[in-house]
């Protein structure tokens, strides 16, 4: 017998990912980074399921009478896909992934405050999922996303409580989650991160917190209120019984208005890292676009009331809150000019995340200025529940949130998994997901201005054309969504090994190792520079 | 570390709290037997208020507290009154 | 690869995210107020819904607190107990953390299970005004009077010639009764919870896991129970005392 020297195997450093590797280290989990992981699969299901139920209906509405499914499925379809997309994928998209994996690293802290109750919002979003889920599986739901009164609380034959009690699930995922990281961001930031010296992420995570934090509540009673009417038929929103339906559209718009900005708050701040790095250039601003993050949260909870004024709501109050809907568009605005001025005069290399950027400013800007149409009192009589105002909220959502989250997700995937995607396949995705996005949803307003209502599975013959436009580029977008898929999948077996700043940004989180450590970082990071400092970094040389 | 940790307070604080706690609910109890008009609803919720404040500043210790805390007390309340005053708006105007 | 393991002298009793207990504290405490902020708004529903009817019915908001307030004890209502019993738990737990500070572990045992016998009080006497209002027959569903006589007599009455606005007195009596049960009743809920927390910081209590540096907890359930009080604060009034 000879015996063979012991050769030590080469030992990759210890990351986040490979430091265990059974099944209970990832369900149990307390690591931010890990439970980011667990909350991006989770979505991306949700987002194929809402996407499935999209796909649907666009063959539905290729021709006018469509014998595809009928009209009882077309309303769960509908249904299905609102309440899915919002809940269950926008609502928590980048805050719960992005934000759950980079607010620890960008102010440099070893973890969130309180890692336990990050795991189990988790917990509370994946049970929320499968009850909403199973109520769809057993039969479907069909009052629409909004669950209007007295239709959801009297009317409707499907299983209403069974997705109440899911998307209550889920809001108290959303407020913990919320809470959070408003503590880690007061409490936990690494010394020499003041205030004005955090990314713009940070700001614009905080301002979605408040909003977690002080709406959703408002979201759990409110459907605690339709569930119990449902079970007991006491009449609360029951016009029959001395209700007022009305009520109820007052609060779940208290909510559900102020959504739409958890929706693009967090994409504003990924577009705000963004812009900077492939600008190679200071953001414009920084005060402004930080402030206007927290003008936007605010403001976006005294405006809810203007997706009610053909509800029945007092012309006195359809005034206010027209005025006041006006207001949230200031701040907006601040941000859009900002990054505008951002990349003037900038060193502009369009990459991957800045095609995504990009296309999220022009498709933003797009559903922004339609949004002042419908917070007209006068013109929203015109295109109120018509195409117009869907193809408004999918600009801000899709043009928008989505963009960003896949901007983002593209911009840390190296941080992420250590690994770098092919960056060709990347900006066709990102070229293709513009372009069929923007077929899909462009005719859709012409459609709503000529006067197709929302939520039908048949219409008159004269809107064929546009309709066929817009099933068209949905399959687009559909491949656009599918590729990154491929690529991104297939990068994390055969990419290359990233670099710790494969695109030489500022930033906490490019300063520790790619894919990072459990705690973070070496040692506790000492912030000495203002943010964004590319103006002093050293133009490229290799 | 002196800054949060505070010494505790004396007991007399709180029993002296407490006792006026307990006055503010004989008057407004007192206040109930008599028909006041219209003033009716705000003197109950003027004294409900008094009865908060004490509360939160005193047993809840807000009065030592940092300012931040303040200010997530008072968001709290703000958003309320958010969520009141406009819903009424509606109600108020038809 | 020393340098990626957690720091060595990181402080006992501090979580490994937290520098140190000052931070850790902190964090809690605001977390705490963070979480009752979130409360306020969920009870804020409910109370918008509440504003918004009694701004609608105000006379059957004023018959039904008539019946609420008028199950009396010793000739004060039932109400008024239950507010001095809440007010008096909450002296006794602002007692119960000002003995953790100071670690007197006896004080803090007793004012803990004192509290948690108010906290049982409270909801017994809720128990026995939900028993008196079934007696009274107003609970919701089956609701079917209402307080004027004559109006009760005249819709039995099939000839009634104003049928619908008798029908409409009394669908607004029984709005009031849904959300008193309905108010009343998440706020008995939340009562369960902070007897369930006592009951848990008791026993920790009792086996000594608080020291004057370490006794979050005692503050943290202190600060939910307060808040408990202060929904009845505004309840007691809402409900009962609508004139």
């Amino acid at each position: 017998m000879t015996s063979i020297p012991y050769i030590p195997a080469y030992e990759p450093p210890a990351t986040y990912l490979n430091i265990r590797h059974t099944v209970a280290s990832w369900l149990l989990t307390k690591d931010h980074k890990r439970i980011a992981i667990l909350y991006m699969i989770s979505i991306t299901l949700f987002f194929a399921v809402g996407g499935f139920a999209a796909v649907f209906m666009r063959l539905q509405l290729l021709t006018p009478h469509s014998t595809l499914v009928e009209a009882e499925t077309y309303n769960k379809l509908f249904t299905l896909h609102g309440v899915i997309m919002v809940f269950f994928f926008l609502v928590p998209s980048i805050p719960v992934t992005l934000g759950n994996f980079l607010v620890p690293l960008m102010i440099g802290a070893r973890d969130l405050a309180f890692p336990r109750i990050n795991l189990a919002s988790w917990y509370l979003f994946m049970a929320g999922g499968t009850l909403t889920l199973s109520a769809i599986i057993l039969g479907g739901l069909d009052t629409g996303w909004t669950f209007y009164t007295p239709y959801s609380s009297t009317f409707s034959n499907t299983h209403v409580v069974l997705a109440i009690m899911g998307i209550f699930l889920a809001g108290f995922s959303s407020i913990f989650t919320g809470l959070n990281f408003i503590i880690t961001i007061h409490k936990m930031r690494c010394p020499g991160m003041t205030w004005f010296r955090l990314p713009l992420f940070i700001w614009s995570t905080y301002a979605t917190s408040i909003i977690y934090v002080l709406a959703t509540p408002v979201l759990a009673i409110t459907l605690t209120l339709v569930g119990l009417e449902r079970i007991l038929g006491i009449g609360i929103f029951d016009p029959n019984l001395g209700g007022d339906p009305i009520l109820f559209q007052h609060l779940f718009w208290f909510y559900s208005h102020p959504a739409v900005y958890i929706m693009i708050l967090p994409g504003m701040g990924v577009i705000s890292e963004l812009i900077p790095a492939f600008s190679r250039k200071q953001v414009f601003g920084y005060n402004f676009v930080a402030f206007s993050s927290l003008a936007i949260a605010i403001l976006g909870f005294v405006v809810w009331a203007h997706h009610m004024f053909v509800a029945g709501i007092s012309l006195y109050s359809g005034l206010v809150f027209s005025m006041l809907s006006f207001l949230v568009a200031i701040p907006s605005a601040i941000k859009v000019f900002n990054w505008t001025a951002t990349l003037y005069k900038g060193s502009i290399s369009l990459e991957t995340p800045m095609l995504y950027a990009l296309g999220f400013i022009g498709l933003f800007t797009i559903g922004g200025l339609t949004g002042l149409f419908l917070a007209t009192l006068g013109l929203d009589m015109h295109v109120h529940d018509t195409y117009f105002v869907i193809a408004h909220f999918h600009y801000i959502m899709v043009g928008g949130a989505v963009m960003a989250y896949m901007g983002g997700i593209h911009f840390w995937w190296p941080k992420m998994t250590g690994r770098l995607y092919n960056d060709m396949w990347g900006r066709v995705a990102a070229v293709i997901t513009f372009l069929g996005f923007n077929l899909t949803f462009f005719p859709q307003f012409i459609l709503g201005y000529l006067g197709m209502p929302r939520r039908y599975y048949a219409y008159a013959p004269e809107f064929q054309v546009y309709n066929v436009m817009s099933t068209a580029g949905a399959s687009i977008l559909a491949v656009g969504y599918c590729l990154p898929l491929i690529y991104l999948l297939w990068s994390l077996r055969w990419g290359a090994k990233a670099p710790n700043n494969p695109f030489r940004a500022t930033g906490l989180e490019w300063q520790t190792s790619s894919p990072p450590p459990t705690d973070n970082f070496a040692k506790t990071p000492l912030v000495t520079q203002e943010p964004y400092s590319y103006h002093t970094m050293e133009p490229q040389g290799v | 570390m002196e800054s949060q940790i505070h010494k505790p307070d004396k007991i007399w604080i709180y029993l002296a709290i407490f006792v006026a706690l307990m006055a503010l609910l004989v008057a407004t109890v007192a206040a109930a037997s008599f028909d006041l008009g219209r003033a009716n609803t705000p003197v109950a919720l003027i004294i409900a208020v008094i009865k908060a404040l004490l509360v939160i500043l005193f047993f809840m210790h807000v009065r030592h507290s940092s300012r931040l805390t303040w200010v997530f007390v008072a968001a709290g309340f703000l958003w309320l009154s958010l969520l009141l005053c406009l819903t009424m708006t509606d109600y108020a105007s038809r | 690869m020393s340098d990626l393991t957690a720091p060595i002298d990181h402080p006992p009793l501090v979580a490994h995210q937290f520098d140190d207990l000052q931070q850790q504290t902190e964090a809690d405490t605001l977390g705490m107020w963070v979480f009752l902020g979130t409360e306020v708004l969920f009870f804020g529903g409910l109370i918008c819904g509440y504003l918004v009817y009694r701004h609608l019915y105000f006379d059957a908001w004023r018959q039904g607190s008539e019946i609420t307030n008028g199950f009396r004890f010793l000739g004060i209502s039932s109400g008024a107990w239950n507010t001095a019993v809440l007010l008096t738990s909450s002296l006794t737990v602002a007692v119960a953390v000002r003995a953790a500070q100071m670690g007197s572990r006896a004080v803090l045992l007793w004012m803990l299970a004192i509290t948690w016998v108010l906290g049982a009080a409270f909801l017994g006497i809720k128990a026995a005004e939900y028993t008196h209002e079934y007696h009274e027959g107003v609970m919701p569903g089956m609701t079917t009077f209402h307080p004027d006589e004559e109006v009760t007599a005249q819709l039995t009455k099939a000839a009634a010639a104003d049928q619908r606005e008798l029908g409409a007195l009394i669908q607004r009596f029984r709005m009031y009764w849904v959300f008193y049960f309905f108010m009343t009743g998440v706020h008995a809920v939340h009562m369960l919870i902070g007897l369930g927390l006592f009951a848990f910081l008791f026993i920790q209590a009792a086996r000594n896991r608080f020291t004057p540096q370490k006794h979050a907890p005692v503050e943290l359930m202190g600060l939910y129970w307060h808040f408990v009080d202060l929904v009845w604060i505004f309840l007691f009034p809402l409900l009962y005392l609508v004139r």
